[in-house]
């Protein structure tokens, strides 16, 4: 018997569901390969929920748990929260328990947990990064979460595809942030909801894993259920390099499948973005706003401080400094991403700089680590959302744009064009 | 089960961190419910009474998959929201939790201060003064689950039973 064409999300949902295939629109149960929490929406609010229903998690080999949020500890109320984390994984026996280690986002694909084909969901809005692995990952809270954990299923709708086709590859000092960015001003959310972003082309073909974790991070900003890409031997260099295999699950979709729309990105034409507060779909061209004052410049976050977004801001900061009335705050996403680039020089070249180096987890852009803004303030950030209040006082002002613009703006002391500092 | 209150209006994209400040996430959920939407509307928290009905444009609950969002609505009171589209995390922790949330095309029309009984399973959201506003009807098993007070207080009673 044939099948109609499906595109990649439907196989995965379908294969989850034990169906041959699934339509757009379509509600199905599906039973979930890999459910993730971390510090602030996991283990502190099911295990209540879990105790009061009496219930048992299903599979915990197919748990994950990151502290992330309140990491390190800053005053008696995180350090509790943390120290029931560790407690839980621990009685649970949820073997994959990283503490302290870096972001969710980050420290799962780190550990090759997200192989092409997985069905994942993932206590955190920003899940949606693990579809950079050909997976559908999708964010939840806490009560759904305590449905996976109990059952191991979960019910969904199908998504309608619509596809982001970047042309040709992307100009010198222009990253894939900038094409979020760029999006969320451009593309109206309400089409997105209930959509799955898929981001293919060229351009997306040559990125790298870091650069394409970008692109599905922000899928979130860009009002989608979830972000995907097919994988290929980019994906699977990536897997091979931590040392594991690509898994069993994965698939492709048929290229004849039909998909709600396609919206085509002119890569080449594209100049660096920033998103004025307090919304990242505020974006417009960087050179709309050269000269806007900032008073802290912050790389960190899922979406900003993986190593390539380290180097990124390198390629600025060499041979510069930071201006004498500017902080940047450096957070790089994982400790292992701290290493590598202590490793190759990056550290060195950002910290000579005067870049401040903090602890690796959430920290300022979820409005919990150091870093956090008073009245007034304005920063630019590497992070993916600028919501008043978010990184602080809800008097201060957060701009969004990618590692390259970030660092330039902590050079001049105000938002300017990087593309000017990278000879 | 209707919802018949006073609406408090607001705009497009109320998001999670205007709902559910994160300064607050470490400390109990009543303290973090003080200071919902206080960002953009001070006295909200004081003003929300027991049944009152948020509206608003589109995205409502856009950013991050704290419950919290919800269940700070939840504890100043408030018995529904209508919004022209909701952020699909946020949609799912509201029911999850027990708060009806509906999409209503026209939720941007309803002036603040307006008295409003809304029905859920119809679809319908009629104001005092007459005007009927139509929106997507929550089903009904859906709606056992909201009326029960959400997913948990479900399981229990239907465990019970």
């Amino acid at each position: 018997m044939t099948h109609p064409p499906q595109t990649l999300t439907q196989k995965i949902l379908a294969r989850a569901a034990g169906r041959d295939t699934v339509r757009p629109g379509e509600i199905v149960t599906v039973s979930v390969d890999l459910a993730m929490m971390h510090d602030s929406g996991g283990p502190r609010r099911v295990k209540p929920m879990l105790e009061r229903l009496g219930a048992q998690v299903w599979d915990p080999e197919k748990v994950v748990v990151v502290s992330d949020h309140f990491v390190p500890a800053v005053d008696v109320d995180s350090a509790q929260i943390l120290d029931l984390t560790r407690k839980w994984a621990r009685e649970t026996q949820v073997r994959r328990f990283f503490d302290m280690k870096g972001i969710c986002h980050v420290v799962l694909p780190e550990n090759g947990l997200i192989q092409p084909g997985m069905m994942a969901v993932g206590g955190d809005s920003h899940s949606c990064t693990g579809g950079a692995w050909g997976a559908v990952m999708v964010g939840v809270g806490a009560t759904d979460m305590l449905g996976v954990l109990v059952t191991g299923e979960i019910w969904l709708r199908v998504p309608s595809t619509v596809r982001f086709t970047c042309q040709g590859s992307l100009p010198p000092g222009v990253s894939a942030k900038d094409i979020m960015l760029h999006l969320c001003a451009t593309v109206d959310p309400v089409s997105m909801n209930y959509r799955v972003a898929e981001y293919a082309g060229p351009a997306v073909e040559a990125m790298e894993m870091s650069e394409r974790m970008t692109l599905c991070n922000m899928s979130a900003e860009l009002g989608a259920k979830t972000g995907i890409i097919a994988p290929d031997a980019t994906t699977h260099d990536w897997l091979a390099q931590v040392g594991a295999g690509v898994g069993d699950l994965e698939v492709l979709g048929d290229p004849e499948a039909e998909i709600e729309r396609e919206v085509v990105i002119d890569t080449p034409a594209l100049a660096p973005q920033v998103a004025a507060p307090h919304s990242p779909a505020n974006t417009h061209a960087v050179t709309d706003s050269l000269g806007t004052r900032v008073t802290q410049a912050y790389i960190g976050a899922c979406t900003g401080a993986k190593l390539n977004d380290l180097h990124m801001a390198a390629k600025v900061l060499k041979g510069r400094r930071v201006a004498d009335d500017v902080r940047l705050l450096l957070a790089p996403a994982s400790t292992k991403i701290t290493a590598e680039a202590a490793r190759d020089g990056t550290l060195e070249i950002l910290t000579e700089a005067g870049a401040i180096l903090l602890p690796s987890g959430c920290g300022a852009c979820a409005g919990m680590g150091a870093g956090i803004l008073a009245d007034g303030e304005v920063c630019i950030a590497s992070t993916s959302r600028n919501f008043q209040g978010r990184m602080g006082s809800s008097k201060a002002e957060v701009w969004l744009a990618s590692p390259y613009t970030v660092a330039a703006a902590a050079v001049t002391g105000a938002i300017a064009d990087p593309r000017e500092m990278l000879a | 089960m209707k919802i018949d209150g006073t609406t408090h209006a607001f705009g497009d994209r109320i998001d999670t961190d205007l709902l559910s400040p994160g300064a607050y996430m470490k400390g109990p959920i009543e303290e973090m419910a003080k200071h919902c939407l206080e960002a953009i509307d001070p006295e909200f928290p004081a003003r929300s009474q027991l049944g009152d009905i948020v509206t608003a444009g589109f995205e409502f609950g856009t950013g991050s998959s704290r419950e919290q969002a919800a269940s700070c609505l939840l504890l100043n009171g408030i018995g529904c929201v209508l919004a022209r589209s909701f952020a699909r995390i946020f949609y799912r922790n509201a029911l999850n939790l027990g708060l009806p949330v509906l999409v209503c095309p026209t939720a941007h029309e309803i002036p603040a201060g307006t008295r409003l009984v809304v029905d859920p399973l119809a679809g319908t959201a009629t104001e005092a003064g007459g005007r009927v506003h139509s929106c997507e009807p929550i089903p009904e098993r859906l709606m056992q689950m909201v009326a029960a007070g959400g997913l948990i207080p479900f399981l229990e009673q239907t465990r019970t039973q």
